[in-house]
């Protein structure tokens, strides 16, 4: 007992402040957490409300038209779905061996550093720039004109920065016992990246991938820059032909007088919404299915 | 290899280090460093923190390569080949110089590819099947998984994990076994089997061990090795280090009287 005494003399527990500091904290968490819910909960109900009377199988299957109740967003949907397939095929693949090369076999020079360093950079940049960019080299340089070609390979460049530092920080999270446990079974280095670093790395590569690829199916911008059309009475055939993507029909018909355009924009957003909802469902099964395998 | 050996005599050490010195960038690791380790001996290697035994250990089958900065002076040579050698690959080497390492590093696999892993790597053409079930039971591990080799290793407790690192080892049936601090993160019992496991693996394999627990060199090791900053203090029979050490530093750690 005397013990415990000496002990309450020499420290001042205030048990009950560092409680009642632990509570406000998370309280103020809480808060936060529910401003962010709520800004969500009403932009969607309000959005439902408003365009959930137009949804309909008609709405998604007809072509744009002068008249509201005619107009669908059947070229937009087939144009955003060629565009973030194209995207997804180009990025995925340049973006992993751009991180694994950094991660596993770039020296340690002043030349990496700095690559490192602009691709930070690079996420950084204003999508509009990359529009221009696009419009520069894909549409003229090359002679894609306004095609998904063009409009996929420009959403590349804009995502692949945060695709490839997304994929470095999975890679990097391989801890090193396992590459070492690998090495000193006599593998190689790409053996031991194949068969170890990258399996464990992939559930965080498919989530950077996830929140990449959202961001590209909601680009705008840089899409209008290089040409992507407004008014697209036909879905494309083929990667060469120009095409129109979700965001920017929502924006056509948003912008203009009539409040009947304006309430199917709102059922064109829930089709965009139903479409990142797809894709991250997709992205979230295949992680689910690298994890299960650990 | 390239360096095929010639006809060595029978007790040609299997291990030697002549003056090895390793650097890291200014720093001296390990000082000049000479020992000889016979067929299927057992050495232990025993001194204070960071006095460079994993650093030693890590020579001799060519991980040091991997850290960066890491820079060796003298010469390593495994049944007479210098394993620095140019033309030797360090791939070869550490296939036939296998390594535990102090904590348990299970790939995050099922128990069964644990094992597998090595092998398949390295091209085996033999039964896997067979091959992994024989190297659990070397490991003294196979009663405890025989049933569930599908699980995932991380289910495993510490030491069955240590005991899997051990298979896994050994599956690609090396030569030499490195193991550094093998039990330092296990429980009496599991220290206690693989001690045993190392007295039984002796009989087929040569084996370096580096440890702080001065009962666990005395049991399992035929020598011991003291290392004291870098240098070598003392090297010979372990029961002469521990009944009859030459130098004060020895016998001054292994009492406990520093370190
Ligand atoms: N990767 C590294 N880079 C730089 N210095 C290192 C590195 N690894 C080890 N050292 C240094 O080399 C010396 C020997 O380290 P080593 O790990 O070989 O010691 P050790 O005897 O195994 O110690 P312990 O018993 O604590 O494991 C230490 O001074 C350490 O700081
Ligand atoms: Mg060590």
């Amino acid at each position: 007992m005397s013990n415990v005494k000496a002990t309450v003399g020499r420290f001042e527990p205030r048990r009950t402040t560092r409680y009642t500091i632990g509570q406000v904290f998370r309280t103020i968490f809480l808060l936060a957490t529910c401003v962010g819910i709520a800004a969500l909960l009403v932009l969607l109900l309000d959005v439902l409300n408003e365009g959930a009377t137009h949804l309909s199988w008609d709405f998604i299957r007809s072509y744009p038209s002068r008249f509201a109740d005619r107009a669908g967003i059947w070229a937009a949907l087939i144009g955003s779905i060629w565009v973030l397939s194209l995207t997804a095929l180009f990025s995925f693949p340049l973006g992993i061996a751009t991180a694994i090369w950094l991660e596993e076999y770039a020296p340690n020079s002043w030349l990496t550093r700095t690559i490192q360093m602009n691709i930070a950079n690079l996420a950084a940049v204003p999508s509009i720039v990359y529009g221009i960019l696009g419009l520069a080299v894909f549409v003229r340089w090359l002679e894609m004109g306004r095609s998904v070609l063009a409009g996929s390979l420009t959403l590349t460049l804009l995502i692949l920065p945060v695709m490839i530092i997304a994929g470095q920080e999975a890679i990097r999270a391989v801890p090193t016992s396992i590459r070492l446990g690998s090495y000193a079974l006599g593998a190689t280095r790409w053996q031991t990246v194949r068969r170890q670093v990258l399996p464990m790395a992939m559930p965080g590569i498919l989530t950077g991938t996830i929140l990449a690829l959202s961001r590209a199916v909601g680009e705008t911008a840089p899409l209008i820059i290089i040409g992507a059309l407004a008014f697209v009475p036909f879905v494309p055939d083929g990667p060469l032909d120009s095409f129109t993507v979700l965001p920017i029909q929502i924006f056509n018909w948003i912008s203009r007088p009539q409040p009947e355009f304006h309430a199917i924009a709102a059922a064109g957003i829930l089709v965009l919404l139903a479409v990142l909802l797809t894709f991250n469902l997709i992205a979230v099964l295949l992680r689910n299915r690298y994890s299960k395998k650990l | 290899m390239t360096a095929e050996p010639t006809l060595a005599p029978v007790s040609a050490p299997v291990i030697e280090t002549q003056r090895l010195s390793v650097f890291y960038g200014a720093t001296e690791a390990v000082k000049s460093v000479s020992i000889k380790v016979e067929p299927n001996q057992v050495v232990a290697f025993i001194g204070p923190s960071g006095c460079g035994k994993s650093t030693l250990l890590r020579c001799v089958n060519r991980m040091n390569d991997l850290v960066p900065g890491a820079r060796i002076e003298g010469d390593v040579s495994f049944r007479g080949m210098n394993l620095y050698a140019d033309g030797v690959d360090p791939i070869e080497v550490r296939r036939r110089i296998g390594m535990v390492f102090q904590k348990p590093n299970p790939f995050p696999k099922s128990i069964y590819e644990n094992v597998a892993f090595g092998p398949r790597i390295n091209g085996y053409r033999g039964d896997l099947e067979a091959l992994v079930e024989k190297s659990l039971r070397h490991a003294a591990l196979w009663e405890e998984v025989k049933d569930r080799l599908t699980v995932s290793a991380l289910s495993l407790s510490g030491g069955q994990q240590q005991r899997l690192c051990i298979a896994r080892a050994l599956a690609i049936e090396p030569e030499v076994l490195l193991m550094d601090e093998p039990t330092s993160a296990l429980d009496p019992i599991a220290t206690q089997k693989i001690e045993e496991l190392i007295y039984d693996l002796k009989q087929d394999y040569t084996i370096l061990i580096v440890t702080h627990n001065m009962q666990q060199a005395a049991r399992v090791s035929d020598e011991t090795a003291f290392l004291y900053m870098g240098h070598l203090i003392e090297f010979g029979p372990t029961n002469q280090i521990f009944t009859n050490p030459a130098e004060e530093r020895t016998e001054a750690y292994i009492t406990g009287r520093f370190g």
